[in-house]
């Protein structure tokens, strides 16, 4: 895997264990949420194989789990679309960020790019050699894709065969599902106050704006203020009032 | 919008996202005020989603139902620490156990 780099030092063996080691915990932990996912999907009215199409090729948990929620709102195809897009701009991000140790091109770089989320990133770029970044990015990539998609199949098929999910409590657990991936993102003032106006606008929406444009206006305006207030607090440190 | 169509215009989407940051130059995207509200957009995304799908009902309208019991039953397993499937059985549990004892619909 990297072969192609001849400069950088290979990876010691302890190091390369460890470093898969992780990939594997990772992938695990992260394809059992695939299980509710898959369920939440056929929940929502999508088929088997377009919820496998979405994990197999979306391949972005939060976009996954936004698109079916608008669609269980009874929102417009357009706006799943928009949602899951709007939510995956953080994957460029990573790119942004992982096309520097990777130094991929040609298949490689297409093949990068669709392994591209949360979990590769995060288990790359804390590696502290280049080799075992590469390394963290591609097992865990691919670790949680295969994990991902196996489980996707399997809640998939669970959740055709429950029924009225509602009873099992399966609308909560969508809710929680958006909830805990939230959750590690509440560092500091900011990102809650943002968390807090956000949901407030987008629950006063619900009643005046088709379903899946509330949570788009929520965003929009959040982000907004958020800049806003950053702005401000920029300039203050700089003592200009432009 | 058909159903098949938007599950590939956003995987579609999804991927020219990704492939995104490896073909634009570095340095593009640092601005502070960019940089800054390009972090903050999912949480602004996924906040409205918690809301949305605590609260909202076909309609559309709001009403407070078991979901709200398991989302507060998610709350206090993340302030516990649990692992990401447990707050989702919980969340869930609560919520068809209200239901099934009849606390709420």
């Amino acid at each position: 895997m990297t072969s192609q780099v001849t400069s950088a030092p290979p990876l010691a063996p302890h190091r390369r264990r460890a470093v898969l080691r992780q990939a594997l915990v990772v992938g695990a932990a992260t394809g059992l949420y695939g299980i509710s996912f898959g369920a939440l999907s056929v929940a929502a009215g999508l088929t088997f194989w377009q919820t496998m199409a979405l994990s197999a090729l979306l391949f972005s948990g939060g976009s996954q789990f936004a698109f079916v929620g608008v669609v269980a709102a009874g929102g417009a195809g357009s706006a799943a679309v928009a949602t899951a897009t709007l939510l995956g701009v953080r994957n460029g991000l990573y790119g942004l960020q992982m096309s520097g140790p990777l130094r991929v091109r040609g298949p490689r770089r297409l093949a990068a790019a669709q392994l591209t989320i949360d979990e590769s990133t995060a288990v790359g770029v804390v590696q502290p050699e280049p080799s075992g970044r590469r390394l963290g990015f591609w097992a865990t990539g691919a670790a949680v894709f295969v994990c991902w998609n196996l489980m996707t199949a399997v809640g998939a098929m669970v959740g055709d065969a429950l029924g009225d999910t509602r009873r099992f409590g399966l609308d909560a657990m969508a809710a929680a599902a958006f909830l805990a991936l939230l959750w590690p993102r509440l560092r500091g003032a900011e990102p809650w106050a943002v968390a807090v106006v956000a949901a407030a606008v987008a629950i006063v929406c619900v009643p005046a704006l088709p379903p899946g444009l509330p949570v788009i206006a929520a965003a929009v305006v959040a982000v907004a203020v958020g800049t806003a207030r950053a702005g401000r607090a920029e300039r203050a440190r700089r003592g200009t009032t432009a | 919008m058909n159903l098949w169509t938007a599950v590939l215009l956003a995987s579609g989407l999804a991927y020219l996202t990704k492939l995104a940051g490896y073909l634009v130059p570095g340095g593009l995207l640092t601005g502070r005020a960019t940089a800054r509200a390009l972090a903050l957009l999912p949480v602004a995304l996924l906040a409205a989603l918690v809301g949305v799908q605590t609260v909202s009902a076909p309609g559309p309208s709001l009403v407070l139902d078991a979901r709200l019991a398991g989302v507060a039953a998610a709350a206090v397993a993340l302030l516990l620490r649990a692992p990401f499937l447990l707050v989702l059985v919980v969340a869930a549990g609560v919520a068809a156990l209200t239901r099934a004892v009849g606390w709420a619909a």
